[in-house]
């Protein structure tokens, strides 16, 4: 029972970082339907950013992620504004496509100049340093990692619901010209977009580095996301999360008991299943598409 | 301009005689470059024909039937998994053994197919990609495929003729990249080809004129997963060792790039697409040893960055190379040629 416990706090926490990724490609993919597979590596490169900060500036915590948030923010919003809002005919795939490349130059830029090895980031929490409660034991990287993507989701879900410029990005996505129509500026939302969208990602990448700190950091939690956020439905924020967690707890579980040697892939093939019967997801409204 | 007035012109491989000779002239020389450059220069060409089967049968998907595959590499790596283990743990010939794994990868291209027909966008590309993936962990958890320490790869021998150099190889791989080229390009050109290219263009259009979508969708997944799985095949005779940890991600989205980069929907854009790549991707590895330009990060790494992870450039420049066609000419390569083309046929105007 406490091995089961255990799991299933374990799987939490997992998926409180597949959770922060699932959402900021949420919110992009809401926005302007591009999925974005640059997310990671926009975080990589933000929790990079912040290592530089904290160990060759010798900047206070709080000063170096503020810092590293404005940056993620910029980064998204500048991305947008000069390479995707430059493409032509943009279908799916030419976004796709566009998207890897980013993800690819992001990528090949911090590895180029911080290598390819483990590096470690002075973070205020220990990536070991934990409470104990009866016989289960729970990180406080985890806690914080779980606190982050609540309250990621609570204001996230309050910015949609009842903010002008929430309504204003739901607005744009369900019908951009009409949108402009009635005087919202269409590309200044898509650029805001962004940076929240990588602010919210880069929250996960922070909170990832203190325990692994390499160029690949970002792959397993950007692929875990952006599996989670399409099994939820792609557009719907409760969605993605609800399934974060439950790819995070499952997985957790089948290494526990089925197979360890598995854990990492069991959750596509949730995913195959899952879209087999519900193809737009387990919370999408379906959509019947029109010729 | 090239303006076709019947089936038959449609069809047909050589326009004029003109061009038949330039064509023999091309298969000629070809057959005959192994003579002419260093063993090196052989094992560039073997690499490249390699990718350019994938990225013709890649193509087949992506570009004729407009569905996203992000996990090319699985079919791949049971192409040459498929291959080595037929030969080494059944005994099959080779050339028993190649078409039997391409089969085996068609088979999951067709399963894999199966999902699709109610996916689109961004949920096909994650049901590939989980594909792609589960493909080579499982194969690495195996024992009998070799497990995470990989598996040697043994010689070729067709009846008496043993491959053991890469020029002998060279042959068999040209003349197999030949006659597939040549079965791609008339598939396309047959109502099989034409199906494909009305699910590309409208789906739901092509449904009502009576293709049958589940048929060709699936088909279009098997066809691609031949072409990858005899492609793996003959890729696992160029390493002469295989381990799953060579089937990544990345290679899949280095498929895709190749058929971005050369033209989306176009035989001509999958041969150079692939060449291009293929080609950087060797000359970057070793990018210090490029003259005047590998001195100069020499210096710029040693100064700004690290070192060590100079050969990460590639992926910069892959990046940016994806991000530039997409954005200035996205239809590659191809698109480029075709402009060219344009501009010099009517050229005063």
């Amino acid at each position: 029972m406490i091995d089961f416990i255990q799991m299933i706090v374990s799987g939490v926490a997992t998926g409180s970082t597949y959770a922060l990724m699932g959402l900021a490609m949420v919110i992009i993919y809401k926005t302007s339907e591009v999925p974005n597979f640059a997310q990671g590596e926009m975080a990589l490169i933000t929790s990079y950013f912040a290592m530089m900060l904290l160990t060759t500036m010798n900047m206070s915590v709080y000063l170096a992620f503020f810092l590293s948030f404005v940056f993620a923010a910029v980064l998204g919003a500048f991305l947008e504004f000069a390479i995707l809002r430059r493409a032509k005919e943009p279908n799916i795939l030419g976004m796709i496509v566009i998207t890897i490349g980013i993800e690819m130059v992001l990528l090949g830029f911090v590895s180029w100049k911080f290598g390819a090895e483990e590096k470690t980031i002075p973070f205020p929490i220990g990536p070991y340093d934990g409470f104990i409660f009866g016989d289960i034991y729970i990180s406080k990287l985890d806690v914080l990692t779980l606190l982050c993507a609540l309250f990621f989701m609570i204001v996230l879900y309050l910015f949609f619901k009842f903010s002008k410029l929430g309504l204003a990005m739901k607005a744009t996505q369900q019908n951009s010209v009409a949108a402009q129509i009635v005087g919202i500026r269409t590309n200044r939302i898509m650029m805001m977009t962004w940076g929240i969208s990588s602010l919210v990602g880069a929250t996960a990448g922070l909170v990832i580095a203190p325990t692994v700190m390499q160029p690949f950091m970002m792959w397993d939690p950007m692929l875990k996301g952006f599996a989670a956020a399409v099994m939820g439905g792609m557009t719907s924020l409760p969605g993605a999360v609800i399934a974060a967690y439950m790819l995070g707890i499952i997985e957790n579980l089948f290494g526990g008991y089925i197979s360890i040697e598995f854990k990492t892939v069991v959750a596509f093939a949730i995913i195959v299943l899952v879209l087999c019967i519900k193809p737009s997801g387990l919370f999408a409204r379906h959509y019947v598409k029109k010729v | 301009m090239d303006m076709k007035r019947d089936y038959f012109e449609d069809i047909q491989l050589f326009t004029s005689p003109v061009v038949f000779f330039w064509f023999a002239v091309l298969i000629g020389s070809l057959y005959l470059l192994p003579f002419f450059v260093s063993n090196y220069y052989i094992y560039v060409a073997n690499y490249i024909a390699i990718n350019i089967i994938v990225a013709t049968g890649l193509n087949l998907l992506v570009g004729y039937t407009g569905q996203i595959s992000l996990g090319h590499a699985g079919f791949f790596a049971i192409g040459a998994y498929g291959t080595t283990i037929l030969m080494l743990k059944a005994g099959l010939p080779f050339i028993i053994a190649l078409p039997t794994a391409a089969l085996i990868a068609a088979g999951f291209g067709f399963l894999l197919g199966l999902p699709s027909l109610r996916l689109e966008g961004p949920y096909l590309a994650i049901a590939t990609l989980g594909f792609g993936l589960t493909i080579t962990q499982v194969i690495g958890r195996i024992e009998y495929f070799g497990g995470r320490d990989g598996i040697h790869v043994p010689d070729i021998n067709i009846g008496s003729w043993v491959i053991d150099t890469d020029k002998e190889f060279y042959f068999l791989l040209i003349t197999l990249t030949i006659c597939l080229l040549l079965f791609m390009r008339n598939l396309i050109k047959t109502r099989m080809g034409r199906a494909f290219i009305a699910i590309r263009d409208a789906d739901i259009a092509a449904e009502t004129m009576g293709v049958n979508i589940v048929f060709y969708k699936t088909l279009a997944f098997a066809i691609s997963a031949f072409y990858a799985g005899i492609a793996g095949g003959m890729y696992a005779f160029v390493l002469k060792f295989i381990e799953p940890e060579i089937f990544t991600l990345l290679m899949s989205i280095l498929f895709l790039a190749m058929i971005v980069v050369g033209g989306l929907g176009s035989m001509m854009g999958s041969i150079t697409g692939a060449t291009l790549l293929c080609w950087l991707d060797l000359k970057l590895r070793n990018i210090l040893e490029i003259p005047h330009v590998g001195e100069w990060l020499k210096k710029l790494s040693e100064n700004w960055f690290s070192l060590t992870g100079v050969s990460n450039i590639q992926y910069i420049i892959f990046g940016s190379i994806m991000v530039g066609i997409m954005l200035f000419e996205p239809l590659g390569l191809y698109g480029i040629w075709i402009r060219t083309k344009k501009y010099w046929r009517t050229w005063p105007f």
